[in-house]
């Protein structure tokens, strides 16, 4: 890896990712919607030792916006080999339940708009022949559950569209890579109760970087364990999962009153 | 949508001292990612009910705000410019002095002063101007903070230096986090040749004998601290450390993953019987004089970072930590201290001791003077353990010693009074926003 776009550069594990990259003196082209976050970001890598910066803002899950981005990095980011999918939202499940519109907006920011905005760098990606696509879906999109199944569905759905890319994109040599990370402690995460249990952005970030550099695995889920987690969590017949998750409750992605 | 710059309010949870003692609840927690999110969280915050938190190693209640709210500001940690030909770096003041290592020491820079863990935030070091090994040299953190930017409830960014609000900056440091939520910070770094410390590690028999070391190590060796046990009546024994940069070059170090304390050890996990026999075994383990030709600096300065959470040992019940510093001439009141403390039977492992120097801090309410500072820990048994500390500040008060706000969980008004006789210069920087569980409780009753 040499250049490295990442969208969604402000969130919390984007920018661990960032960081690591930055030591290794590689080029960075920054995308998310505050340009003041951007700058300080910018400073940020170049102190840590990145040799370029580049910054562009705006609003991803605005997909009009799409084609500007495209054209400034044919123009400043050229021969970039690997992009990085970091942005989303996580918008409160129990409003959701009673809105249809958070409900299109939640599918939209972290669903819509990514398939959007990879699909308009496929062709790019398609036509170099080589580099690598690298999404952070979540182990949220591996199995529904009741306190989070909005943000679920719009994950799980950005997993199975990376899918379809990586058939598609084998041919051409071009690596597609689905994160998925367990609950991480970030900005993001940091209203749930036990967040401070999550797993640290700085881990996950390790986990990436080595997943951005190898060939294989395609599928990464950070911490690994999630992996077998997950595997375990999948099996469970969907009528017994549903009975042991209405026993707990709620559990751990709700909103704590302390 | 919250507006990206609004508040955001997380579960209390995880928002201690590093001693656990006391455990307090808060109405509310905000964390700031941004530095344009501090700001609006002050002008909207009621008076006295907000407090700045890094990652919680002041071990009493400095960092703990009772009843009222935090800010968390662990995240506010970018660097924002750094200049390796002249040596500073300005950083956000949630950056660590472990981030500030990584980022400065391939680069053949290091800490000027450094206190025993890396993980504590820029801000911390600031607001508690702490001090380290070589401070007979270098003097406290605060020495060698170049300039440093405030936010206070009355105005977004103050930028504050030795000779630009040179008030408002000599009240940040040691300041007690306090002054307004410190945004950045500019250090002073130090040039090092090697990564790599000479060591050498020398055993004493006495408290005399570890004063006649130290006077004469300190002529020589920028890093001299003792390590002392305090468990044997009568003679107290320890073991000398002194050590420099050294040139020579250093083998790779290999990044290897810290182990964690993974629960809250039982309550009688660290006893007069278990706590005896892990001092005979240091002891025993060092008693031959020793000179090392080199060490990482990792070890040497952070020996109780390799494991993560070591506070836990100490069990749900938690600890108090209590550092003193006394003049030498009033030397004697240490042994006072030694036989008070073999006595009770209670205190523990960790007991250090150093000679500190006459460098002075900026700082208004600034710990370290000349003389020598002791620190003893002790699991929390309740009464009883408070009552001993409280025979030991008589000790010290009597010795015209203080005691250190960044460790301390219960001295008395008076006591605080004795150590800072100077404290009411800070009142007028206070912002009037903010308060600490500590301001409340060693302010309470004195005259302002």
């Amino acid at each position: 890896m040499k250049k490295l776009m990442v969208l969604g550069a402000t969130s919390g594990i984007a920018q661990a990712v960032q960081r690591k990259v930055a030591q290794e003196g590689k080029e960075l082209l920054l995308v998310a919607r505050s340009a003041d976050r951007l700058e300080v970001l910018r400073q940020d890598l170049l102190v840590r030792g990145a040799v370029n910066v580049f910054t562009f803002a705006m609003d991803m899950d605005d997909i009009a916006q799409h084609a500007h981005l495209v054209q400034f990095a044919q123009k400043n980011f050229a021969g970039f080999d690997t992009l990085l999918l970091a942005y989303g939202s996580m918008l409160d499940q129990t409003q959701c339940d009673h809105s249809g519109e958070l409900t299109a907006q939640q599918l939209h920011t972290d669903f819509v708009s990514a398939a959007a905005l990879l699909t308009a760098f496929t062709d790019y990606f398609e036509f170099r022949k080589s580099g690598c696509m690298a999404v952070i879906t979540s182990v949220a999109g591996d199995r529904i559950r009741r306190s989070n199944y909005v943000y679920g569905t719009a994950k799980g759905a950005l997993t199975l569209f990376l899918a379809g890319l990586r058939s598609r994109l084998r041919c051409a040599g071009v690596k597609v890579l689905t994160i998925k990370p367990g609950p991480v402690n970030t900005a993001m995460t940091a209203h749930l109760s036990n967040s401070e249990k999550f797993a640290d952005p700085e881990l996950v970030a390790r986990d990436i970087c080595r997943a951005l550099e190898r060939q294989s695995p395609e599928i990464v889920y950070t911490p690994g364990i999630w992996r077998y987690i997950m595997q375990a969590v999948r099996a469970i017949p969907e009528p017994i999962f549903n009975w042991l998750v209405s026993r707990h409750g709620p559990a751990a992605a709700r909103p704590k009153k302390s | 949508m919250q507006s990206k710059d609004a508040p955001l309010a997380v579960a209390d949870s995880g928002y201690t001292s590093w001693g656990r003692y006391p455990r307090v609840a808060h109405e509310a927690v905000f964390r700031v990612d941004w530095s344009q999110q501090v700001f609006p969280l002050l002008q909207q915050a009621a008076p006295a009910s907000l407090l700045p938190y890094g990652l919680g190693r002041s071990y009493g209640d400095l960092c703990l705000n009772a009843g009222r709210s935090l800010v968390d500001c662990s995240h506010l940690n970018h660097f924002l410019a750094a200049d390796f030909q002249e040596g500073w770096v300005r950083c956000e003041a949630g950056a660590t002095m472990a981030d500030i290592l990584s980022l400065i020491v391939p680069k053949g820079w290091f800490l000027p002063v450094t206190p025993g863990t890396k993980f504590v935030t820029v801000g911390g070091a600031i607001a508690n101007d702490v001090h380290g090994k070589n401070h007979h040299r270098a003097g406290t953190f605060g020495c060698h903070v170049r300039k440093l930017a405030l936010c206070r409830s009355d105005a977004e960014v103050v930028t504050c230096g030795p000779s630009e609000n040179a008030g408002l900056f000599n009240a940040t440091i040691g300041g007690l986090g306090l002054t307004g939520v410190i945004l950045w910070a500019e250090i002073q770094l130090k040039a090092i040749q090697g990564i790599g410390i000479d060591l050498d590690v020398l055993p004493f028999t006495s408290l005399e004998k570890f004063l006649a070391l130290t006077v004469e190590s300190d002529q020589d060796y920028e890093y001299t601290v003792a390590w002392l046990d305090c468990l044997t009546a009568g003679r107290q024994r320890g073991i000398f450390f002194r050590g420099n940069h050294s040139a020579a070059p250093f083998p790779k170090i290999r990044a290897h993953k810290s182990p964690r304390v993974p629960f809250d050890f039982p309550e009688w996990t660290l006893n007069r019987f278990t706590m005896k026999a892990l001092n005979a075994g240091y002891y025993w383990r060092n008693r031959h004089k020793k000179n090392r030709p080199l060490v990482a600096y990792d070890p040497f300065f952070y020996p109780l970072d390799s494991i993560q959470q070591w506070n836990r040992v100490y069990g749900k019940q938690g600890f108090l930590q209590y550092q003193c510093v006394v003049p030498e001439h009033s030397f004697a009141a240490f042994e006072q201290l030694m036989e008070l403390v073999s006595q009770s039977g209670r205190g523990s492992f960790l007991a250090v001791l150093k000679r500190f120097g006459s460098r002075k801090s900026p700082g208004l309410l600034s710990f370290p003077r000349p003389g020598l500072t002791l620190a003893l820990d002790f699991p929390m048994h309740g009464e009883a353990t408070l009552r001993l500390l409280e025979t030991m500040d008589d000790v010290i008060l009597k010795g015209g010693g203080a005691i250190y706000p960044a460790k301390d969980a219960r001295m008395s008004p008076a006591m605080f009074e004795a150590s800072f006789p100077e404290w009411r210069k800070l009142r007028p920087y206070i912002d009037k926003k903010l308060s600490s569980s500590l301001w409340r409780r060693v302010t309470e009753g004195l005259q302002p």
